[in-house]
């Protein structure tokens, strides 16, 4: 059982931040009743639903998805622990990760949501905001504080603007939903995909080193993308919380609250024009800063976390595991603090059972310097100060919970949204295609391979953008196809798409029918190897093909379509029923989706 | 020792009782845990001999060998979350034994409270039993079809979330055994469970059933976490959904989701 004693280990390190408000959840629960007695009209429960962080899910009014924030991705022990008790509890005993550092419940029954969230205000957490035209998880680089290539650490600044957005009169009823990306350094990027995305710089003025950042704006992924534009040079700490509200309030007044395909804030800084946009942005936040009554700051708490070794539990006569260095190469990267490394625990497309959580809780507290672990951008967590000496010994505690998959910093580790498996909007399912790449990918040991590293795979069940395929490097977004009068899954296959400092979206090249769906991608990585220069990997390959800068047999998309179009021709249903089917069904394919919520 | 009509004992209670001697305790674990240790003075019921014929005559003579009279009071315990040890109280229940208590907390977590374990087997007196059947806590496939669609019943499903949406009883809802404890007993606290049900839409004076998989162990535990608040009338669909299924009785499942595949399982 879990509730065992365990032998007295230190005590666990508290969050800063309660995030929670225990009131919340017996709202929530009498709302319902009222709803369910038809006692409140459907839309507005449905916009109080999202604000308190209840998702819907496909084709049922009586089940819900809780979204719990996590803001800059930081989770303590005790709280997976609870994360774990509540999806056995009320979900189905998985709990899921997401691309923003959320970690979801899925199929809760609707009556339940404030059980859990009453048992959330129990380790400070809160699923409020974390749907619906708010301002969504802020998210931060799980590698902010450690990273190598940083300026400084984003966290304290990713944390003060969760805080004073959560629950601010002012992000209650925006046009759409709103979203901050802080990160460590340009390379691990994302911070061109959102509204609002910043990363650490330092400038010196007047002969001081100043902190700021450089701001990138009307950034977003979904059925029409853009890359985000750069405000300034150089923006200062003191500067961030107005420029923030600054932003807020001309998407809150000139955002499109009818056209619901077409309102966030990306297609009001496209329509206006970048620098109409970002003279009133800067205009608009002169009379922030002027007209404020009070003196209105974010309450950075930049005080410095605690870095304790926890009493070593490696047997230093130990043998080395096998696949440690496979795992390590794939898995871990070195701090910029010596002695330090941050361990990238891989899930399949995010999801984790109740049992792992509570293993990760354990690990976290037997090797992590710091006491807590990070989100990842990637559906993964990331456990931070594990030192050298302990690595061997970790890697052989993850094995044994079935933990250790490798190829999580590498192109193996696929990213699908939920698809199929739970969302209204879906047409494929995308989620069960990332771990099938996935699986095959380990299968073949390409997680190893060095010219893969720095490449991406990301799959969306729709051409909405929860998993993010526009900037990956092999990118896919789920269809209907269709031969004769048989319907099949067909993924429109993107390639080129970057999330580092040269942001780009994918170049749409092909629709590859789901089970053709690794064929392809392991066709045009076998074209990646025939063609390539001796120092090339496939992202920079591929790069540029798709800007037609290639020089070898392969000078640009037309001919990676040419070199893959045998592959993707729809066989006759009685010589391969299978291909009719998607993933995880034993049916004919046939597409069938209900309302989306993300324009409610 | 019978305080009240709820057919659940503290473990506090059981502990200052347990010299009495006057109390038959029964752990329905494997013979072999037993062995290993168990709490004092408590005789051995592997639950797999009970399930192996649950005829009344059967569980009677089980009963008897176990020296449990209709006059002895009876505390049963487990170590699979309360599940095990609610479907004996429920055994016992119907052949008509009156003071037969579930033991709030399981073996681990009596441990767990410092409480007095041992590795002594008791000496046990044959004792005589008689049947009378308490017909009104068994549910049969034939009633439950009969009534489920009746406006005061209430079906409930106490199996995990995935396996009731792929396949449950029609008009059925789910309640996942999990969702009964709290931490360090094998219940939730009186408010927690009321809370659950008024949230729910299930009203106390229901006729509620439940069921599970195959034997009436998860759902024997919904049973008892809703006789802990006084519900009256509660039901336990005892031969549960393998029953059901064999007699190829309707099915309903939630369509068009690929929801296994969220599993990390």
């Amino acid at each position: 059982m879990a509730q065992q004693l365990r032998p007295s280990k230190p005590a666990d390190k508290q969050p800063k931040i309660d995030w929670s408000r225990r009131q919340e959840a017996e709202n929530f629960a009498e709302t319902v009743k009222l709803f369910r007695q038809g006692k409140i009209d459907p839309d507005m429960f449905r916009r109080f639903r999202l604000q308190h962080g209840a998702y819907g899910t496909r084709m049922t009014d009586d089940y819900a998805m809780v979204r719990i924030k996590v803001p800059a991705g930081q989770i303590y022990p005790y709280q997976l622990e609870k994360i774990a008790q509540l999806s056995e509890m009320y979900s189905i005993g998985s709990a899921h990760f997401s691309t923003r550092e959320n970690i979801q419940l899925h199929w809760v029954i609707l009556e339940d949501v404030s059980e859990i969230m009453q048992s959330l205000s129990d380790v400070g957490m809160t699923s409020r905001e974390a749907c619906g035209n708010t301002v969504r998880n802020v998210m931060c680089s799980p590698l902010s504080g450690v990273c190598k290539d940083e300026i400084f650490d984003a966290t304290p600044y990713a944390m003060a603007i969760a805080k004073f957005m959560l629950r601010n009169p002012i992000c209650q009823g925006l046009p759409r939903k709103f979203k901050f990306n802080f990160t460590c350094c340009e390379k691990c990027g994302m911070i061109r995909i959102v509204d609002v995305g910043l990363v650490p710089q330092i400038q010196e003025i007047d002969g001081e080193k100043r902190k700021g950042f450089k701001i990138f704006l009307g950034g977003g992924l979904g059925n029409r993308s853009f890359v985000g534009h750069q405000l300034e040079d150089f923006t200062p700490v003191e500067d961030l919380l107005y420029t923030s509200m600054a932003v807020i309030r001309i998407f809150d007044r000139m955002g499109d609250r009818k056209n619901l395909a077409r309102n966030r804030m990306r297609y009001l800084v496209n329509d206006l024009g970048w620098e109409k946009f970002q003279n009133l942005v800067l205009k608009e936040r002169a009379v922030v800063k002027a007209t404020q009554s009070v003196i209105v700051k974010l309450n950075i708490d930049d005080s410095i976390n605690e870095i304790q070794r926890p009493i070593s539990v490696s047997d230093e006569s130990a043998s080395v595991p096998d696949g440690f260095a496979r795992w390590e190469k794939t898995n871990v990267i070195k701090q910029s603090q010596s002695g330090f490394n941050s361990a990238f625990i891989g899930l399949e497309a995010g999801d984790i059972t109740a049992n792992q959580l509570r293993s990760v809780a354990e690990i976290i507290r037997d090797y992590s310097a710091e006491g807590f672990a990070r989100n990842g951008f990637s559906q993964n967590i990331v456990i931070r100060y594990v030192h050298d000496d302990d690595l061997k010994s970790m890697y052989s505690r993850l094995i044994e919970n079935g933990l250790a998959k490798t190829g999580s910093l590498t192109m193996a580790s696929a990213v699908g949204c939920s698809g199929t498996t739970s969302c209204n909007l879906a047409l494929t399912n995308s989620h069960r295609l990332a771990k099938e790449v996935q699986r095959k990918f380990l299968e073949l040991n390409l997680d190893e391979d060095d010219d893969l590293k720095d490449s991406t795979i990301k799959i969306s069940g729709c051409p909405n953008s929860c998993g993010q395929h526009q900037i990956a490097t092999i990118g896919f977004y789920g269809g209907g196809g269709r031969h004769g009068t048989d319907m099949f899954p067909n993924y429109t296959m993107s390639l080129g798409g970057k999330f580092d400092e040269d942001s780009m979206l994918g170049h749409h090249t092909a629709r590859v029918p789901v089970k053709r769906v690794i064929p392809v991608i392991l066709k045009i990585i076998e074209l990646f190897k025939e063609n390539k220069q001796p120092d090339d990997t496939l992202s920079k390959w591929i790069d540029r093909v798709v800007k037609g800068n290639e020089s070898s047999k392969i000078t640009g998309v037309e001919d990676i379509k040419k070199e893959i179009a045998p592959l993707i021709v729809p066989p006759k249903v009685e010589d391969e029923p299978d291909f009719y089917m998607d993933f995880g069904s034993d049916t004919n394919y046939h597409t069938v989706t209900g309302k989306g919520e993300c324009a409610a | 020792m019978i305080d009240s009509d709820i057919p659940i004992i503290s473990s506090k209670i059981l502990r200052e009782k347990i010299q009495e001697n006057s109390i038959r305790i029964v752990d329905v674990r494997r013979d072999q845990e037993y062995q290993q240790g168990h709490i004092t003075n408590a005789v051995n019921l592997p639950l797999a001999k009970l399930l192996n014929d649950d005829s009344p005559e059967s569980i009677q003579k089980i009963a008897q060998d176990l020296g449990i009279s209709n006059e002895t009071p009876v505390v049963i315990y487990d170590d699979t979350f309360g599940a095990l040890s609610s479907r004996v109280v429920w055994a016992l229940q119907y052949i008509g034994h009156k003071d037969v208590k579930l033991l709030d907390v399981t073996f681990s977590q009596w441990k767990d409270l410092g409480y007095e374990i041992s590795t002594e087997v008791p000496e046990i007196e044959p004792a005589t039993h008689s049947v009378k059947i308490n017909p009104e806590i068994m549910a049969t496939a034939e009633y439950l079809e009969k009534v489920k669609e009746n406006k005061n019943v209430v079906i409930i499903d106490n199996r995990e979330r995935l396996n009731y949406l792929e396949q449950h009883i029609p008009g059925a809802i789910n309640i996942p055994y999990r969702t009964l404890a709290t931490d360090g007993k094998i219940l939730r606290t009186k408010e927690g469970m009321k809370t659950l049900l008024k949230n729910r839409g299930i009203p106390e004076d229901a006729e509620i059933i439940t069921y599970c998989g195959s034997v009436g162990t998860l759902s024997g535990l919904a049973y008892y976490a809703l006789k802990s608040i006084g519900i009256p009338n509660v039901k336990l669909y005892v031969h549960s959904f393998k029953e059901w299924k064999n007699l190829e009785k309707p099915i309903d499942k939630q369509e068009n989701a690929n929801y296994w595949d969220l599993s990390a399982e």
